[in-house]
């Protein structure tokens, strides 16, 4: 019974089974689900100088950027989307790319109020030459204030209402639906580093509940922008490593020294296994186990035993049914800042006692860098690419490990082992944490 | 039958049984021009005394529309425990608003948190304790970062993108993203409160609140927390935020020296909304869970159930040719949350006694909704009352459905429908003329909002005796 404390985090008997049947992703290594999943089983780094703005003079001058990329040859709606910030850019082409490999786009009965989206996307990039321009062209700099009237004036002058409303969060979404013609339940969540796992996980609890009957999940974000950059410099969380910037993404190397940005989108098509199976879709994986929880801590830091996190594992496992020793493989947050890793680490051991040595444990933002809000939605997805090829993706520049990080890493080379059921892991800034726990399908 | 019902395959016919958890709300906590906390604010519904007026948050004076639903005289740190003054710093307006929103609803509802009582046994275990808050984007506080910008001037007085680099940006103070982070209002939430339950932020523009509210009914259903902080909050009273809301096109910028007179949602004179700021958090919890607390408090304190949360509905509006920033004049999208919400709480639209409108007091969007409404309503439509707290407050944003769920919330506990402002001839079919407060019988409420963009969240009230 779902109602006494003891077994809360079980699933109804009654639920829905919910299963993966398409997957779609834009990242650093490329923009199709085999090019970048051969890329990150390569232990290729797809971070380089920052080109997107002149960061030459930051402290942090380089990124993980997705490259020659275009939306357009994604999307059946051309005219709803043009002038779209990079965030809807890169979920348009993630989302296409899942839709058509869950076989959607041939399917012509489904029912389009019973078809839902949840995403974990991020606030879109400033106008920030206008924005910029039109603050210092109202300075007063006797008062030391902007002149608010005088702003006024330049703004409403220089800024364009469109590039404006497009830098709302849920704009992705909404250009999701218009492409894909959605009538059900659509939401897009925002909680920092965590947002996309989380838009994962409670878009399996709308399936679960017979909400919906197919959830486009995942994630699309991009802070490689000036005061992305600024904000995660002040705060002292990215790498500054500028002369060795290929290998500057270091999680639970002893020379850690911060995390690197990326930026791009990871879509899932998920379903209910029943709805999947009347159609007959391809089944790659099934959701199982879902798990939410806050540190309530400090906005600054996380709670230094990883209570929230072990709060999230726990949930996510209770929630699927499963013992830790049943766990094959955990995607890591593994951000590379030195307080996530070891903190992550010591969780990991709190959650899975003594078997904590022997699950493998990897972060793909050594690569990939760390795509912000969308991180969780690829890390997923790199998730059922593992169980479906029995293969993990290393964590690479991993040569010098911190003491206090003694777990299995999958240090630099790829791997070949039975993997059956995976744990991936997003913790937020302020503390908000998330769980998935995904499985082949039996 | 369980296992058959999962087998059936019109999952649509699929009903949850009957052993998900009841869910009541038990604290408001709203916050708007009309007031702190739900006493000035349902006064205020009652008497239909419009809480806007001239901006004074800044010199609107160059832009056309000058008025605004302001929260007038706030000071979080009245509203934070001792120790916790010093984050104040780090937040923008919008987590001011919710700070204050979220400690109203507990103190409302009784609850003993390490916010409202740290020295007591809190009434919930803290990870029985979950928060989801609707936030917007939050713009930068402009003199925040023109101070900085302005030490990152070329000689030519132009922005040198290299000196910010270098050294301008060491002007900002190190925590300034985590002032504008919109996960920064639960996450400060779940701090105060001690909520370490599941949380999340959801950011869908107006229906951010509504969708929030339905989800921790959801997580409480579930079992995953017997409590939930939830609602939203937010401010677009600084210039930025305030000219993105502009550019919509939304607004009346012809009602500039009659603020009270300026939002008159369902009018056929309507003439555009107002921005306004605040929104509501409220607490909900497990009916179960929350009659064990009942029976544990003293006479003095003892807490109330207002209402059961007894259907939830969201969907989305599509209409592509305006890019889903207008509304879809059918009205499909919001009666497919709506007939979701009635579904779920097993009742039929003869059986709603009010409905608390998004009504934002634009033509376009007011003229959607009652499509959407006559769609699901049909011929009785005409015989319900309709409210918009717009003319009262403004457009909250992400926080507007949080206020509405603390009217519906109240509505059904007084009895009485709150009074209905600056609608002198209604669109044909709605009753949504201006008309004082009064007493009726009040089961069943409705409230939904309509966010920009498309998405919809739709809530059933209904009366419950503990």
């Amino acid at each position: 019974m779902s109602s006494s404390p003891q077994d809360s985090s079980r699933p109804q008997k009654s639920a829905h089974r919910v299963v993966i049947t398409g997957i779609g992703w834009v990242t650093p290594l490329g923009h199709d689900i085999e090019t970048v999943w051969r890329r990150l089983l390569a232990g290729e780094s797809g971070i380089g100088p920052t080109r997107r703005f002149d960061a030459s003079t930051f402290p942090t001058q380089f990124s993980a950027e997705v490259k020659d990329y275009d939306y357009r040859q994604y999307v059946t709606q051309p005219e709803a989307h043009e002038g779209v910030g990079l965030n809807t850019a890169f979920a348009l082409g993630a989302a296409a790319q899942a839709w058509r490999a869950a076989g959607l786009d041939k399917y012509d009965d489904l029912d389009h109020e019973r078809l839902g989206i949840y995403l974990g996307s991020g606030e879109g990039s400033l106008d920030f030459d206008n924005y910029v321009a039109s603050n210092l062209a109202s300075w007063n700099e006797e008062a030391r204030c902007v002149d608010a009237v005088r702003w006024a004036a330049v703004a409403q002058q220089r800024m364009n209402a469109l590039r404006e409303i497009e830098q709302e969060p849920n704009m992705p979404l909404t250009h999701l639906a218009m492409e894909f013609d959605v009538f059900g339940p659509t939401y897009n969540c925002l909680t920092a580093c965590a947002a996309s796992t989380q838009a994962i996980g409670e878009a399996t609890e709308i399936l679960r509940r017979g909400d919906a009957d197919v959830m486009i999940a995942g994630g699309a974000h991009t802070m490689i922008h000036p005061f992305g950059v600024t904000g995660f410099n002040r705060l002292t969380a990215l790498s500054t490593r500028n002369d060795s910037c290929f290998t500057a993404s270091r999680p639970f190397s002893v020379d850690r020294d911060g995390f690197v940005l990326g930026e791009g989108a990871g879509m899932l098509i998920l379903e209910t296994l029943e709805h999947a199976q009347r159609r007959n879709a391809p089944i790659l994986a099934e959701v199982v186990g879902y798990g939410s929880s806050a540190d309530a801590y400090r906005i600054t830091d996380i709670h230094p035993e990883g209570r929230g996190a072990v709060a999230a594992m726990r949930q996510a496992l209770e929630n699927a049914g499963l013992n830790p020793q049943d766990i094959d493989y955990i995607s890591a947050h593994g951000t590379g800042t030195h307080e996530n890793d070891s903190i992550e680490t010591l969780a990991v051991k709190t959650v899975f006692g003594e078997y904590a040595r022997r699950v493998p444990i990897s972060s793909i933002k050594s690569m990939m860098g760390h795509l912000i809000a969308a991180a969780g939605s690829v890390e997923a997805i790199t998730c059922v690419l593992a169980i479906r090829d029995q293969k993990l993706p290393p964590t690479i520049n991993l040569n010098t490990p911190d003491p206090a990080c003694d777990l299995d890493y999958v240090p630099n080379q790829a791997r070949e082992c039975r993997v059956d059921v995976c744990l991936s892991n997003s913790f937020g800034f302020g503390g908000q944490n998330d769980t998935l726990v995904i499985r082949r399908m039996s | 039958m369980v296992k058959a019902a999962i087998k059936q395959p019109m999952p649509q016919l699929f009903k949850m049984p009957a052993m998900t958890r009841r869910v009541v709300i038990t604290g408001l906590g709203p916050v708007s021009a009309v007031g702190l906390g739900i006493e000035p604010t349902w006064e205020a519904a009652v008497a239909g005394r419009s809480g806007i007026g001239p901006i004074t948050a800044f010199d609107a004076s160059g832009f056309d529309c000058r008025i605004a639903g302001e929260v007038r005289d706030l000071s979080v740190k009245d509203f934070v425990p001792k120790n916790y003054r010093k984050a104040t710093k780090v937040m923008a307006r919008d987590i001011e608003l919710a700070v204050v929103a979220a400690d109203f609803a507990a103190r409302d509802a009784a609850l003993v948190t390490r916010g409202t009582n740290p020295d007591e046994a809190p009434s919930y275990a803290p990870h029985r304790v979950g928060a989801h808050i609707g936030a917007g984007l939050i713009a930068g506080e402009l003199n925040e970062l023109t101070t900085a910008l302005a030490e990152a001037r070329a000689e030519d007085g132009s922005f040198d993108i290299h000196r910010w680099g270098e050294s301008g940006m060491e002007h900002l103070t190190p925590l300034w993203l985590l002032k504008y982070l919109p996960n920064m209002l639960a996450c400060h939430v779940t701090i105060i409160h001690d909520c370490q339950g599941p949380s999340n932020t959801i950011t869908c523009a107006e229906a951010s609140a509504g969708l929030s509210i339905g989800e921790s009914l959801r997580v409480i259903q579930r079992g995953a927390a017997d409590a939930c902080f939830c609602g939203g909050a937010e401010s677009k009273l600084n210039p930025m935020a305030f000219l993105r809301q502009l550019m919509t096109g939304r607004y009346n910028t012809t009602s500039n020296d009659d603020g009270s007179r300026a939002v008159r949602p369902f009018c056929q004179n309507a003439a555009g909304s107002i921005v306004g700021e605040g929104g509501g958090i409220v607490v909900l919890e497990a009916l179960e869970t929350f009659r064990q607390r009942y029976a544990a408090a003293s006479g003095d304190v003892k807490p109330r159930a207002y209402a059961e949360i007894a259907g939830f509905g969201a969907s989305q509006t599509v209409n592509r040719e305006a890019r889903n920033l207008r509304p879809d004049p059918e009205g499909r999208g919001i009666a497919v949350a709506i007939r979701a919400a009635l579904r779920e709480a097993n009742v039929a639209p003869g059986d709603i006694d009010l409905i608390i409108a998004f009504g934002l007091g634009l033509r376009e969007t007011d003229a959607a909704e009652a499509e959407a409404l006559k769609r699901v309503f049909g011929e009785t439509l005409s015989g319900v009352p309709v409210v918009s707290t717009k003319a009262l407050v403004g457009n909250c944003g992400a926080g507007a459905g949080g206020l509405d769920v603390c009217l519906a919330a109240r509505a059904i506990a007084e009895q009485m429908i709150p009074a209905t402002i600056n609608c002198e001839s209604p669109l044909p079919g709605i009753n949504a003329g201006s008309a004082p407060a009064r007493s009726a019988k009040i089961n069943t409420v409705l409230t939904y909002s309509a966010g920009i963009g498309g998405q919809n969240a739709a809530l059933v009230l209904k009366k419950i005796e503990v």
